[in-house]
């Protein structure tokens, strides 16, 4: 089992893993968002309650942070060994006639996806942390002692340039779904009777989540 | 039909090549791809030039010999065929077509579209066998049945003819469908399944040491395989090598 | 020099196996400081060179394909023989041995065959151990089916694919040789001369074809497995580069060249398509288990298909001549190969062939697609009157058959095969002359070896279909193994053979000097020119059809042409490099020589036997006409010139058969 992650194929099961894991995450985040569309209450507790216990914030908060890095530093290594193994590219290579332009552009609809990942932190993760771990206000309440969740929700989506940045940025998840959903399966060798089911489940699901967040995004946007 | 080739000409392994132009008429659609450079060469030796270097041997699609990279494609644009089986008539008269070698930098080129893919050869010698001598005092070739289903499955998987199209077509130049393709065969039969943590331990092993990319599962590799290998033989190269990791 | 054959003494059911009872043998500790050089990587190459290393023996095994896994026996498609009697349908090994005997037209040894029927069942024990994918049936066992000229079941294969299959498995038992150091692989080298040392054969000179170095190997035994020779007439079913050169020198350095007229000519090919055409396409025969052969009866139907004004689906049955069916109606559409090329050829001749150029005759499947449809129809409980769904039933079983060749045809004819009949017509497949050898494998040169196509033994004048696998991997795995050890038992002392030798002096220079002579004589024609002229006289005067007029014809024009070859052929680029036409030059040089052999063997052939046809000798119906005085084995020696070789006569004693007329009516 040692040094599993020095092999080929070893590498490509892991990324599947932590794939399957941020997949699991996109669920569970668009759950609680989607909340937000019919009731600010609930999506108030909900938000509270994934915010404080310390089972989520110790424990799975990391895992994912983790998972998102490695994902990526993963997928940047694979790109570069792969590069290398192929040094002098092809003058004319008709990559269209027998792939999806999804499955050979995974790192840029990676890049992309970090680079608004970096934008998310910036509008909702490094709050969360300033106002929870470095003022220590762990009460989840504005100064008129309601819930502050839905309230910071609805203001981030004022600006049309954010909620333009989030609608392009759930169109390249979007893509990077598309290939990378069924991909997963692939890579931890599920390849059976059950496939061909699971890669349309896998394209409903790439369209269906993103989809989700760009509504909750201009749902918030026109709505508030 | 008059056509354009623009081909990549190369002296040897050791200096840097580039695509040359030539025209060609009097090409007929009956005639098959190589026999269009076969042309081509007869009137470049004619003209006191070099002839174009390109692999081939059988010309019946088996031997796996023929390794063209056609206007961005391993094996040109029809399916299910190598180049030798490529016929001019799946072009039109005046066509621009692309020659390129099959490149990878696991098959480093020998001279204008040659390359070596002994590389293939060295992950068969780490593994591509079952460990029984020749010595004809085996059991009896009827002594285990083996399901219907699993021998054609095998035979699928051992139809591969080495040629190096999935690594040519693949952008990640991985040969996990050539690798896949042995370990299936030799897992889906019982007298395989003995030696079957070792052996794909050991070809994995190789494969990456010969410096092929990492699948990233586009499947390329699947869809200009001549034989129609399918992508199955690299989900269950996948399962084999993650079940034999964890067997140590 | 007499030709001894060294069949051992004793009932023919029991040679073999005394013959193994009383050889030497080299024990283990000894092996390991003896070199055999096995030239060739194909069924009978690389089985030897597997089972050698194996033994425990130091194998350097050479060949001109860039891996061994391209070596031509894997094109092979039907399918191989082994009595094993797996359908209770009376085989034996008796009767695949009296098959092969007849099939050959009482031209080939009768030890040597029957050793080869007597192994023929390991052959597919071994295989399946080495996880080749044989069909099966769906109780789990091995599946079989028949081919031309026999009246049982008794090939096995993997769909049209098998010599494929079994040249994967042969390769890959090399490769566990390989990974253990055990065969040194020499890949995209060719062997260019055989070096013999005190009378004996000690080692090689191969030219490297990437670095174009030339190299010097020795060792104490050199084993060919290197095919056969039919592209001497350009236009044949081997592979590009499958050539004659290393029994070509083997010949030259001394070792007889058995039979060089007997060619098999295979009836089911695809018609050539025009001049540019560079080889010819081969499907199996074992089509001819569903395929019904015929042309039309009418001379008007016949030229409307040829204006394109007919289609063959719309001559009505009462208008078509089965030809194979009507004159032999034991063996219909499973006569063998020679037989039902000649038919072919028959009906061609007389204006019936159905193409353009004329030389082409229809496979039909329309009837079998019908009777399997109607079959399926019947087991699934369906409508057997639904004609759509009888021959979509029907189509599908074929498919599954014979998917990959259908799918070759198509591609190459533009024609789909399942709605129109396939248009074939007979071309140049396997030779069955080759290198003389004795019972042990062994050529008149001691510790040169001959095995598979490259040696002449098993299949007389004419091979049976699916036997060619048979006997490569029989040589390889089974045979030579074990007669090359009583040589090499003398040989333990000897230690490491030198090569800086003045025989391997002589033999590189000689190598380099035709080298030179080729890269320096900047001629005016290709190399592709001269072996397409040889090409056409072969075909023309040596083909199907020869006669004495013709023969002596192609002597004097082959020794033309190869004079004209050397002093005006053109060989672009330089020795030392990568260069196919240098390559081909050597091959296409030495082509020019064996024609001429190849022209006086048939010249001096008085009689018509299987794949020979001399239309002077053939009976009132057309048949081959084989006469008693022949019944030998004619054993060339090299006097300088090819046309001065001297005939050495092997007599063929036939005690366990009675020699009749070949007959399948």
């Amino acid at each position: 089992m040692s040094g599993i992650l020095n092999s080929s194929i070893g590498r490509k099961f892991a990324m599947a893993l932590s794939a399957f894991f941020l997949m699991i995450f996109l669920v569970q985040h668009f759950a609680i968002n989607i909340l937000s569309v019919f009731s600010a209450d609930t999506f108030n507790e909900a938000s509270h309650f994934m915010g404080t216990f310390w089972v989520v914030q110790y424990i799975f908060q990391p895992i994912l942070i983790l998972g998102v890095i490695f994902h990526f530093v993963m997928g940047m290594i694979l790109e570069i060994r792969n590069r290398n193994a192929r040094k002098i590219a092809y003058v004319k290579n008709n990559g269209n006639a027998n792939s999806t332009w999804m499955s050979r552009n995974m790192i840029w609809t990676g890049g992309v996806i970090l680079l608004f990942l970096g934008l998310h932190f910036y509008d909702f993760w490094l709050p969360e942390i300033n106002t929870k771990f470095i003022e220590g206000d762990m009460s989840g309440t504005l100064a008129n002692g309601e819930y502050r969740y839905f309230e910071e929700l609805q203001h981030k989506f004022v600006d049309v340039w954010r909620v333009a940045l989030y609608c392009l940025a759930f169109v390249f998840l979007a893509l990077h779904l598309l290939h990378g959903f069924s991909s997963a399966f692939q890579s931890v060798g599920a390849n059976n009777k059950y496939t061909r089911g699971l890669r349309g489940f896998g394209k409903a699901y790439a369209i269906i989540i993103p989809l989700g967040f760009i509504f909750i995004a201009l749902y918030h946007h026109f709505n508030h | 039909m008059k056509l354009t080739l623009k081909i990549w000409r190369q002296k040897n392994a050791d200096t840097k090549g580039k695509l040359v132009d030539y025209q060609i008429d009097g090409i007929e659609g009956d005639m098959s791809f190589l026999e269009m450079l076969d042309v081509l060469n007869e009137q470049l030796i004619n003209k006191g030039e070099e002839p174009v270097a390109f692999d081939h041997d059988c010309r019946e699609g088996i031997c796996g010999t023929c390794s063209l990279y056609i206007n961005g494609e391993a094996h040109g644009p029809d399916r299910l065929i190598t180049t030798c089986q490529l016929h001019m008539r799946m072009f039109n008269d005046g066509d621009t077509i692309h020659i390129e070698p099959f490149r990878a930098t696991a098959f480093p080129v020998i001279k204008d579209l040659v390359v070596d893919r002994s590389s293939f050869d060295r992950i068969q010698h780490a593994g591509g066998f079952i460990s029984v001598n020749t010595s004809g005092n085996t059991i009896d070739a009827n002594a285990i049945p083996v399901n219907k289903h699993d021998a054609d499955t095998a035979f699928e998987s051992a139809t591969c003819i080495g040629c190096g199209a999935c690594v040519a077509s693949c952008k990640n130049s991985s040969a996990m469908l050539f690798v896949g393709a042995k370990v299936s065969q030799f897992a889906l039969l019982p007298q395989g399944k003995i030696e079957a943590t070792e052996r794909v331990l050991n070809m994995v092993k190789q494969m990456d040491e010969e410096g092929f990319g990492n699948c990233t599962n586009t499947g390329a590799c699947e869809v200009e395989c001549p034989k129609g290998i399918s992508l199955e033989n690299i989900a269950r190269l996948n399962r084999e090598y993650l079940a034999a990791e964890l067997k140590g | 020099m007499a030709l001894d054959s060294k069949i051992p003494e004793g009932p023919l059911a029991d040679k073999w196996t005394n013959y193994k009872n009383n050889i030497n043998l080299v024990n283990p500790a000894n092996k390991r400081n003896i070199d055999v050089i096995v030239v060739g990587t194909g069924l009978a190459g690389g089985s030897a060179a597997a089972t050698l290393a194996e033994l425990g023996y130091n194998v350097k095994a050479f060949c001109f394909q860039d891996s061994p896994r391209r070596a031509h026996s894997i094109a092979a498609q039907g399918g191989i023989n082994a009595a094993k009697n797996y359908q209770g349908d009376g085989d034996s090994t008796y009767r695949l041995f009296y098959d092969t005997v007849k099939g050959g037209d009482y031209r080939s040894r009768e030890a040597n065959v029957y050793r080869l029927a007597e192994v023929s069942a390991n052959i597919i024990d071994q295989c399946v151990a080495q996880g080749v994918p044989f069909a099966r049936e769906y109780g789990g066992l091995l599946d079989n089916r028949s081919f031309g000229g026999v009246l049982v079941s008794r090939t096995f294969y993997a769909a049209g694919q098998t010599g494929q299959q079994l040249l994967l498995g042969a390769y890959s038992a090399m490769n566990r040789q390989i990974g253990r150091g055990k065969i040194k692989m020499y890949n995209r080298h060719e062997m260019l001369d055989v070096v013999v040392v005190d009378g004996k054969a000690r080692g090689i000179i191969a030219r490297n074809l990437v670095t174009g170095e030339i190299e010097r190997h020795s060792a104490h035994a050199v084993v060919l497995g290197t095919g056969g020779y039919g592209n001497v007439f350009f236009l044949s079913t081997n592979a590009m580069g499958s050539n004659v050169t290393a029994a070509w020198k083997a010949h030259k350095r001394g070792a007889f060249f058995a039979n060089p007229c007997y060619t098999q000519i295979h009836p089911t090919c695809i018609p050539v398509s025009g001049d540019h055409q560079s080889k010819l396409t081969l499907m199996s025969e074992s089509l001819r288990n569903d395929g019904r052969i015929w042309v039309p009866k009418n001379m008007e139907d016949v030229l409307a298909i040829r204006e394109g004004k007919l289609k063959p689906t719309a001559i009505p049955e009462e208008n078509r001549d089965y030809y194979l069916e009507r004159r032999y109606p034991a063996f219909g559409n499973l006569v063998p190969r020679d037989v039902a090329s000649r038919a072919a050829k028959e009906r061609c001749d007389a204006g019936y062939g159905v193409n353009k150029t004329g030389e082409a005759v229809y496979l039909d499947f329309a009837s079998a697609i019908e009777r399997y449809g109607k079959e399926q129809a019947t087991v699934r409980h369906l409508d057997v009157d639904d004609k759509a769904l009888v021959k979509k039933l029907g189509q599908e079983v074929i498919r599954e058959k014979y998917g990959n060749l259908f799918q070759m045809y198509e591609k190459i004819v533009d024609q789909n095969p399942y709605e129109m009949p396939m248009m074939i017509y007979p071309a140049v497949h396997y030779t069955m002359g080759g290198l003389w050898v004795d019972y042990n494998l062994m050529t008149n040169v001691p510790g040169l070896y001959s095995i598979g196509e490259a040696n002449f033994s098993d299949h007389g004048a004419n091979r049976l279909g699916a036997s060619a696998l048979m006997q490569g991997l029989a040589d390889g795995y089974f045979v030579l193994p074990y007669t090359i050890g009583d040589y090499l038992s003398k040989d333990i002392r000897t230690g490491k053979i030198p090569t800086n030798t003045p025989e391997f002096d002589q033999a590189e220079n000689n190598v380099k000097d035709s080298l030179d002579h080729l890269i320096n004589n900047k001629g005016t024609h290709s190399v592709d020119h001269f072996h397409k002229r040889l090409g056409k006289i072969m075909w023309n005067k040596c083909g199907m059809a020869r006669n004495a007029q013709g023969l002596q014809e192609a002597i004097v024009e082959i020794a033309e042409l190869r004079k004209e070859f050397w002093r005006d052929v053109r060989v672009p680029g330089t020795q030392n490099e990568y260069n196919e036409e240098l390559a081909k030059a050597m091959r296409v040089a030495d082509y020019l020589e064996l024609g001429e052999l190849f022209a006086k063997d048939a010249l001096h052939r008085e009689e018509s036997a299987g794949g020979h046809f001399r239309e002077e000798y053939q009976t009132e119906e057309g048949e081959a006409l084989r006469r008693p005085e022949f019944q030998y084995v004619a054993a060339w020696e090299f006097k300088g010139e090819p046309k001065e070789a001297i005939l050495h006569k092997e007599e063929l004693k036939y005690e366990n058969i009675e020699v009749k007329e070949r007959s399948y009516k």
